[in-house]
């Protein structure tokens, strides 16, 4: 590491996150991400690594995408945030385009968070509003964000250290694939959403069982509930279609999207509402008002993302990068069947599950040293997160693997000990 | 239905955009390529036959398409270019093998073949589908991936004909963008697509600024120059079948080919009976008059008068005010001169043929070697004669690459009535300040790696016959976890099929006697 790294380590302790900062070096991964291009990050002190992680699909089209900056600068001649209390051309023609390709031809709203979190709190609330109900059924181990309602959907970790854990019993969690006990949660009829992640990611991406989520859909309807999609991370292509609800055959009421809606160059997170759901933006149209949300140059890029993911050859691309990615990843674990025991996958939303109940934290860092960035699930360690980007080359589709079938056989070794290497 | 997007801030013009969509396109096409090759002979010649039927079958449709595009040229001459750059291209390439290894034993060599990745192919308008068919085909003979940029004027018809192929394509077994379109061509975005480093050749056939710009694209390229065929209608010819064929040749599609003769040379003592001859082959020999008419016409101050490319000889009279003959097929234009001075001796992509007559064969050649020395340097001329030593004379001095004897030159250049490789793309090599010669074929699209095994008697040679090639095939399809009807991972590999590029009990010389037959039928000769 290089002295100006350290020297900066340190102001980052003193100044911005002691506790992170430490954790990092903690783990061995020392990363001060500096220049950033396309799929690749530069350390601070010049090492290159290929991003798999995109911070859940923010980076989906690459960092910096030459497209995106040209819309954003474009933009910025024209448009700034804007005034949120008035009707504003970027605002509705992004709501616009957004009706054009929803899950759902009932969506016909689209309201603005200014991140994934704030767009949670909103569908929460409009889910209340609609069914004058408090109660929100969530997964266990879910993860819809940290602001005030969303939070509270998720694991305690991250929500009772601020004191904010639901304490009215508003916020019911029930395990993941197992429909009674989502049958159970319903049967009340006190319930006004079910909430949503269409791949639970930030759990290691625990595929849903063949029809779990239709039949969820279907109780959400029996017992007078509302569902609400989380696409934040697998929507926008990821799956192979814009919204991988679409693929489990589900019309959402109230859909999410974040993260790589602002191309990660202008944050913006957008809640599709049916005109069922969407009762209080005629009752008091003020009901949330957000400055940031919906911020319209925010929108100039979230529209350029939008037209960019639809190009027919983006479809090509999500395919042959999975395709790819798998048959690859096939022969890397036949290499340690002991230890890479599973892949987990749709599209290029993909989990590597290892043998080991802390297995993907040693193969991000071996993975780090190899000049890959992935990052495990926090709230399950077992599993890798792999995200390969929509446009990804098939050079460094090919670099990637490379990386990974060094980075798995050290991770294994420190793991389990050195083997006898057969073949 | 697609979404409308709103365009409020439009930057689709900009480099960043031009860039973004040259790069997607080129880099679908790149994956495409190399899982392309994957394939083994069988499925990559299932892909070429089952493009080749898609082309042939749509051959009326686009000939008709191309005709009311563009304006150029003859529906029913299009759609026999057309069917030629189906089933014959393909037949005439069906014993070389552009995806095994071939094993040289006595040089102890063993040679794979590598094929190029992206194709970028420029096709022109005269000659649309003709050249979108060629090019695709040995595309994908090679296992390469081809991304066409095609002449606006004829953008329509391209772009539905390229979009039936990569169908035909992909429902074989094709990877999906193996074959793509550019549907808005510019200048700036196509420029984009020819200097992208994902690019590995660039096959242009169009104007020479196109060509020119190819070749300072930074990317590898072969480029055709523009023809101007001189053609020598020696003593020795018989000269009945001389005019016959040259008409035949010049009425061509009305001469939308850039092998079409340019200007006829002759000597004094032919040149009355030559003319004769054209009378009867329904060719108008225009007075002096009718010449300077011509001239004003086809030529103004810009240049070439594109209105009058692939126009009939009965048309271009009218606009010239020139009265002809109905059924007259080409325009005969007398000059005394051959040289800067004279336009008409220049490219004409049209039927009319300069004429001109010469003293002695020493000062044909002379005057042959000026028309290319004019235009068209490096492509093709033509020559009729029953002496071998003139034929040779002609050939050994004329800067051309291909000189077709006692056949018409439009055809017979472009390897349809001679034994030359059928090609929509001459090569115009050293001449023509182009990097190949010969007929663009597939071999030009795929370059080999050598094994090469120590020379020395004392180091054998190992047995590469039946080693495996690692052919796998498609990629198998990655499944979508949770999704009905994705019942996980599936290991395929590729299943073994019955060979289809051999017929059995038929040698290779019966096989090419089979081909030139179907080429005559085709051309109804």
């Amino acid at each position: 590491m290089s002295q100006a790294k350290r020297e900066f380590l340190d102001r980052s302790k003193a100044f911005w996150n002691p506790g992170k900062t430490q954790d990092w070096q903690d783990m061995g991964v020392d990363l001060v991400i500096d220049r950033r291009e396309g799929y690749y990050l530069y350390d601070m002190d010049g090492r290159r690594l290929i991003d798999l992680h995109l911070n859940g699909g923010t980076y989906n089209l690459g960092h910096r995408n030459a497209e995106l900056v040209e819309a954003l600068r474009a933009g910025a001649e024209r448009f700034d945030m804007g005034n949120h209390h008035f009707p504003a051309l970027a605002r509705t023609a992004l709501a616009e385009a957004l009706a054009a390709c929803a899950p759902s031809p009932e969506m016909v709203y689209t309201a603005y968070g200014s991140g994934g979190g704030e767009a949670i709190d909103i569908a929460l609330k409009t889910a209340r509003h609609a069914t004058q109900k408090r109660k929100i059924v969530s997964i266990v181990k879910a993860y819809h964000g940290h602001t005030g309602l969303a939070v509270k959907t998720g694991d305690e970790r991250f929500s009772k250290l601020f004191l904010s854990e639901d304490t009215q019993g508003e916020f019911v969690q029930v395990p993941f694939n197992d429909l009674n006990a989502m049958e159970d949660a319903l049967r009340g009829r006190d319930v006004a959403a079910v909430i949503m992640e269409t791949i639970p990611a930030t759990y290691g991406f625990p595929m849903p069982n063949e029809g779990y989520l239709p039949a969820v859909k279907r109780l959400t309807e029996r017992y007078d509930a509302l569902y609400i999609a989380d696409e934040v991370q697998t929507g926008l292509m990821r799956c192979g279609e814009l919204w991988a609800c679409t693929k489990y055959g589900i019309e959402p009421d109230i859909m999410v999207t974040g993260k790589g809606i602002g191309g990660g160059m202008y944050p913006i997170a957008c809640v599709l509402i049916t005109e069922r759901c969407g009762g209080w933006l005629k009752e008091d149209g003020f009901g949330h008002i957000s400055t940031g949300g919906g911020a319209e140059l925010g929108c100039i890029v979230a529209m350029k993302v939008l037209e960019m993911v639809q190009r027919p050859e983006v479809r090509t691309m999500v395919r042959n990068i999975s395709d790819y990615m798998r048959a690859g990843l096939e022969q890397i674990m036949a290499e340690y069947p002991d230890f890479f025991i599973g892949i987990r996958q749709h599209g290029v939303v993909m989990g590597l599950e290892f043998n080991h109940e802390q297995g993907a934290k040693p193969v991000m860092k071996h993975l780090y040293d190899n000049g890959v960035w992935a990052i495990f699930s926090t709230l399950d360690p077992r599993v890798l997160q792999f995200k390969p980007g929509l446009l990804m080359t098939q050079a460094d589709c090919e670099e990637v693997l490379r990386r990974v079938e060094i980075g798995v056989g050290l991770a294994r070794d420190e793991l389990m000990g050195a083997r006898r290497r057969h073949g | 239905m697609e979404p409308q997007v709103r365009t409020l801030v439009d930057i689709s013009g900009s480099a960043a955009a031009l860039k973004g969509r040259a790069d997607l396109v080129l880099e679908r096409a790149r994956w495409a390529a190399e899982i392309f090759q994957r394939y083994d002979r069988d499925l990559t010649m299932a892909i070429v036959d089952a493009v080749a039927t898609a082309a042939h079958d749509n051959a009326g449709r686009y000939a008709e398409w191309a005709v009311k595009e563009t304006g150029f040229g003859v529906v029913e001459h299009k759609r026999h270019k057309n069917e030629m750059t189906a089933f014959p291209l393909v037949d005439f390439y069906r014993d070389q093998d552009f995806v095994n290894p071939r094993i040289d034993e006595p040089r102890k060599m063993v040679e794979i073949p590598r094929p190029a990745g992206v194709i970028m192919a420029l096709t022109p308008s005269t000659n649309p589908i003709a050249t979108i068919n060629y090019k695709i085909l040995i595309s994908l003979m090679t296992r390469n991936a081809i991304v066409i940029s095609p002449h606006p004027a004829a953008r329509e018809c391209s772009v539905d004909a390229a979009h039936a192929l990569a169908q035909a394509a992909v429902a074989a077994g094709a990877p999906d963008g193996v074959i793509q379109i550019i549907e808005d061509p510019s200048i700036p975005l196509v420029e984009q697509f020819m200097g992208s480093p994902k690019t590995a050749l660039i096959l242009a056939t169009g104007g020479s600024a196109m060509v020119r710009s190819a070749y300072s694209s930074s990317s590898p390229a072969i480029g055709v120059g523009p023809g101007n065929a001189p053609v020598f209608v020696d003593s020795t010819a018989d000269l009945n079948k001389a005019a016959k064929r040259i008409v035949e040749s010049k009425s061509f599609d009305n001469s939308a080919l850039c092998t079409n003769e340019s200007v006829l040379i002759t000597l004094a003592e032919t040149d009355a009976r030559l003319r004769q001859c054209f009378k009867q082959a329904r060719a108008h020999v225009c007075d002096d008059d009718d010449v300077a008419r011509l001239r004003r016409y086809l030529f103004h101050d810009r240049g070439f008068n594109i209105e009058c490319i692939g126009r009939d000889a009965v048309w271009i009279a009218q606009e010239c005010g020139i009265r002809v003959p109905d059924g007259t097929l080409i325009l005969l234009a007398p000059v005394g001169h051959i040289g800067v001075e004279e336009p008409l001796s220049r490219e004409k992509l049209c039927p009319v043929l300069a004429y001109h007559t010469v003293n002695s064969r020493r000062q044909a050649i002379a005057q042959a070697r000026a028309v290319l020395r004019l235009a068209g340097a490096g492509h093709s001329a033509a020559v009729h004669t029953g002496d071998e030593q003139v034929a040779m004379q002609f050939a050994a001095a004329v800067e051309a690459y291909r000189v077709v004897v006692n056949a018409p030159c439009t055809q017979g250049a472009a390897g349809f009535q001679t034994a030359l490789a059928p090609t929509f793309t001459i090569g115009t090599g050293f001449f023509g300040r182009s990097s190949v010669g010969e007929n663009i074929g597939p071999q030009h699209l795929v370059q080999w790696t050598r094994l090469a095994y120590n020379s020395d008697a004392s180091e054998p040679f190992g047995n590469y016959h039946g080693v495996s090639t690692g052919f796998s095939g498609p990629l198998p399809e990655a499944p979508a976890d949770g999704v009905p009807g994705s019942n996980g991972y599936r290991n395929s590999s590729t299943n073994p099929r019955p060979s289809q590029d051999t017929v059995p009990g038929v040698t290779r010389d019966e096989l090419r006697r089979m081909i030139a037959e179907e080429l005559r039928a085709v051309l109804g000769k």
